[in-house]
């Protein structure tokens, strides 16, 4: 425990403010009931009322409190977001080990079912499964989680192919070790960095993949907050000269600078690049 | 040319090309700047050479790009002065650098395969430094390319430019890579152990074009390396370094006439071949026997063509040849790697499946290996315990305290102390990495070890050490050892049989002492006369044989029929070694022989 935090503190101010600003996000997420000062559907006064002591960031097109809403929000979008980053890292990171280990035709079955899901752009792809199937969160979950795996394959595959043709995971075959030794312990732990950037970054693309889903009104379905759909409900309020409707963007993009800190952090320390001043 | 002219004008000839003097180079590393280089002085004259020997860490390299006012990212020249034909490389400015290197001084990199840059065709970039320092013109460079490559013998000069690096071969490209740096015509030329990766007939190849160009040229030359029977067909002078500090410096022939220094002759005497004691077992039986095994990849040729070894238990046989002769494939069909076209491999007179996947974990067990480069073979992720623990657990059931127990004891076996159990692969050396994965090999408690090339990526002296251990462990618990190597002096000092490869068909084989006794098979001759001895004018003495006229620079090729050395061979006899297999001889009991002639007749050549 006192190692994590010796590692914390060792870090540079960048990563620091990116743990300290994920910490809070995380701590408004988790308590969200307890903190906000409404509640999430709550209709309490007159659309869009200007910032007050009684609605602190006013309310919004139906008259609902922006604060608790945002609070809300983060919950549902940061818990979307996140779920959706780790089964998309699950799927495509073991596929694409099991493809580089193996090689041969297994390697080619799952590259060209790849090739396929890629050559759709994603956006119409996500379209086109949610008009069909609806717009339902555990289908929301499965279509972006399938588009990211495609990605997270890619890139899991690539590297892989760099570990597998080293000694050691020929050691490991002439020992007798089965695939899931050979993953788990010879390749994954020598592709752990490049996927925990491509995680920070994949985790950020998919949270305004879901935002701009939801801006189209085929992510979360009313009446749950979500940050996306917070600014298409609210966009009038721009041409007013009112920078309310910009928050929850504003929210969106501080995190996404945030995890990037860290993971940057993160590169740099598994990379072993040594600081030469 | 204006250029050459006052390029011309110092050169007298016993003027001082390069001076350094106390010449000091900091490292950074983790606990901050270290001293690398202390306080180091070396002078050349015009057409000198000296050699640099030392083992890795001795700071070699880093002397030789001094000797170009370079120091690498996380090394700084902290004091010293280097002065090369007056003018002083510490203070001058980048500007003044640049136009030096690579026109008065120029680089030669170990390796010629990664030093050139794949995407551009060879004579483009021979003409780049020339064009670049407006020495020449394109064309102008171009034509001096071709003239060097004729002079340098290499194949079809007039058209090898055309080529791309990964076209030639591994030689070749060292031997162009040499030609580049002669495109300006440099004053210095710093070689950085040129021939280290390559094969022993390929490197007497790439020896004779920097002898060849050095003296005709009348350059001054560095010479890094860390095989001193290398240097000493080259070098005037030599220099012994270690951790950065000068050893001793004499003339070539003082060093290995007289050494005055302990560490110097330890290095001459890693170098020099030991005979092993043969080892007496009465009535060995057989522990591996591999019977008329033909392998290739995928659709293409047959690496290995009929090939049977017999390995007994508690022997070394060692399998040499040239890099393409099939050594390692025949490592990966025993392993079952590569399972074979055709054939069978008996292991204590059971079959052993072709297929990695259908062996037992007994069977597995039973054979290891031992790689050649220690760095890949060992996962940068794993500890010490795991990487040596892991064949404990999965082969033997050990764990907990047991498998700890056991673990140390494997440590205590490799002359490692058990504070190496928590090291990270990074945290060791060279040597101290070979020698976990023999304990990885050990630990798993094995009938026999396959040692590929276990010490060519090793120093001169952690490489005797290896072999040292190698065979005390081999004495104290009775291993027998499939020794793979194109190092023939490794060979001779730990092999009892050896088996002579040549394109997947095995030349010759038998007991060391009739192999390495004349009468030589014609392949196993040129091996042996390719091993530098250490003396000086070893290399013109070898240049001027038959066997090195016929058989150095030519590459190893499969052939369909006739004999695969016919090409290269001083004594094939026209049409009939082309055409017809050679035929097995068996001059004595376990000793094969596969060629047109009698052993008897082969006698009369060795004179």
């Amino acid at each position: 425990m006192s190692n994590i935090l010796k590692i914390i503190f060792s870090a540079p101010l960048s990563a620091k403010f990116g743990m300290l600003v994920v910490l809070i996000y995380s701590i408004v997420a988790i308590f969200a009931p307890f903190i906000a000062p409404y509640g999430e559907r709550e209709i309490l006064g007159r659309a869009f009322e200007l910032w007050s002591d009684k609605y602190l960031l006013g309310t919004d097109n139906l008259g609902r409190d922006m604060l608790s809403r945002m609070i809300f929000g983060a919950r549902n979008t940061i818990g979307l977001a996140l779920s959706i980053t780790i089964l998309a890292f699950l799927l495509g990171s073991l596929t694409g080990m099991i493809a580089a280990a193996l090689g041969g035709w297994v390697d080619q079955i799952l590259s060209r079912i790849v090739d396929v899901l890629m050559s759709i752009p994603s956006l119409i792809f996500a379209l086109l499964i949610l008009s069909i199937f609806g717009t339902s969160v555990p289908y929301l979950i499965a279509t972006i989680t399938v588009i990211d795996a495609t990605r997270v394959y890619r890139l899991a595959r690539a590297t892989a192919m760099n570990v597998v043709v080293m000694d050691y995971v020929e050691v490991a075959r002439v020992r007798g070790e089965k695939l899931g030794w050979v993953i788990r312990k010879e390749i994954l732990p020598n592709i752990t960095a490049p996927l925990l950037a491509e995680f920070g970054l994949r985790f950020c693309f998919v949270f305004l993949f879901i935002s701009a889903l939801s801006f189209l009104g085929l992510g979360l379905q009313p009446p749950a907050a979500d940050w996306g759909s917070m600014v298409r409900d609210n966009a009038t309020l721009i041409t007013f000269e009112d920078m309310t409707p910009l928050l929850p963007a504003g929210a969106i993009a501080l995190l996404t600078i945030a995890i990037n800190f860290i993971v940057d952090w993160m590169l740099h320390k598994s990379s072993g690049l040594k600081d030469v001043s | 040319m204006l250029a050459d002219a006052n390029k011309n004008s110092g050169n007298e000839p016993s003027a001082t090309l390069l001076e350094v003097k106390g010449l000091r180079i900091e490292g950074l590393s983790e606990k901050g700047w270290q001293e690398i280089v202390c306080g180091v002085d070396l002078k050349l004259k015009r057409g000198e050479i000296l050699g640099l020997i030392g083992e890795s860490g001795a700071g070699k390299s880093t002397i030789g790009l001094a000797a170009m006012g370079f120091a690498r990212d996380g090394c700084r020249i902290t004091s010293g002065e280097i002065i090369f034909d007056g003018i002083e490389l510490c203070t001058a400015s980048e500007e003044q650098k640049r136009k030096l290197r690579g026109n008065r001084i120029s680089y030669v990199a170990q390796s010629a395969a990664a030093a050139f840059n794949p995407a551009h065709r060879l004579l483009n970039q021979f003409a780049e430094g020339p064009v670049d320092h407006k020495v020449m013109s394109r064309t102008e460079a171009k034509e001096k390319g071709r003239k060097l490559y004729r002079s340098l013998d290499l194949p079809d000069p007039d058209n090898i430019g055309e080529r791309w690096p990964h076209q030639v071969s591994g030689g070749q490209l060292q031997r162009m890579m040499v030609a580049m740096a002669m495109s300006c015509g440099p004053d210095l030329i710093v070689f950085d152990e040129p021939t280290t990766a390559l094969d022993v007939t390929t490197q007497i190849e790439v020896l004779k074009t920097i002898k060849e160009i050095v003296t005709a040229r009348n350059v001054s030359a560095i010479y890094i390396t860390h095989d001193l029977a290398v240097v000493a067909q080259l070098a005037d002078h030599l220099m012994v370094l270690r951790y950065g500090n000068l050893i001793e410096v004499n003339s070539t022939g003082q060093i290995l006439e007289a050494p005055k220094q302990e560490y110097t002759r330890a290095l001459l005497d890693a170098r020099t071949r030991h005979e092993k004691t043969a080892v007496q077992i009465s009535d060995a039986e057989t522990l591996l026997s591999i019977n008329s095994v033909t392998a290739g990849y995928g659709n293409g040729p047959d690496i290995l063509q009929e090939v049977s070894v017999l390995v007994e238990r508690g022997r070394t046989v060692a399998v040499v040849g040239e890099s393409g002769s099939g050594k390692s494939t025949l490592a990966r069909v025993i392993t079952g790697l590569l399972p074979p076209r055709s054939g069978e491999i008996h292991f204590q007179s059971e079959s052993l499946p072709p297929a990695l996947a259908q062996r037992s974990k007994q069977q597995l067990r039973k054979v290891q290996m031992i790689y050649q480069i220690p760095d890949v073979a060992l996962n940068p992720r794993q500890r010490v315990r795991d990487v040596v623990g892991r064949p404990l657990s999965f082969y033997l059931g050990l764990s907990g305290k047991e498998r700890e127990h056991r673990i140390i004891e494997l440590l205590e076996h490799i002359e490692l102390s058990e504070h190496f159990i928590d090291r990270l692969p990074d945290e060791l050396s060279g040597g101290e990495k070979q020698r976990i994965c023999i304990a990885r090999a050990l630990a798993a408690e094995p009938e026999l070890i396959i040692c590929d090339e276990v010490t060519s990526a090793l120093d001169t002296i952690v490489a005797k050490a290896i072999l040292d251990l190698l065979q005390r462990l081999q004495r104290e618990l009775s291993l027998t050892y499939l020794f793979i190597s194109h190092d023939l002096d490794t060979v001779a000092s730990i092999a009892d049989r050896v088996v002579v490869l040549y394109a997947g068909r095995i030349a010759e084989q038998g007991p060391k002492a009739a192999v390495f006794q004349p009468p030589f098979h014609p392949y196993t001759r040129l091996l042996l006369s390719s091993v530098p001895e250490m003396r000086q004018g070893w290399l013109e003495e070898t240049l001027s044989t038959r066997e090195a006229k016929a058989g150095i620079a030519r590459e190893v090729k499969i052939t369909e029929r006739g004999c695969p050395f016919a090409e290269r061979c001083p004594v094939a006899i026209p049409e009939i070694c082309v055409r017809d297999r050679p035929p097995l001889q068996t001059p004595a009991s376990g000793h094969v022989f596969a060629c047109q002639h009698a052993p008897e007749m082969l006698l009369d050549h060795s004179a």
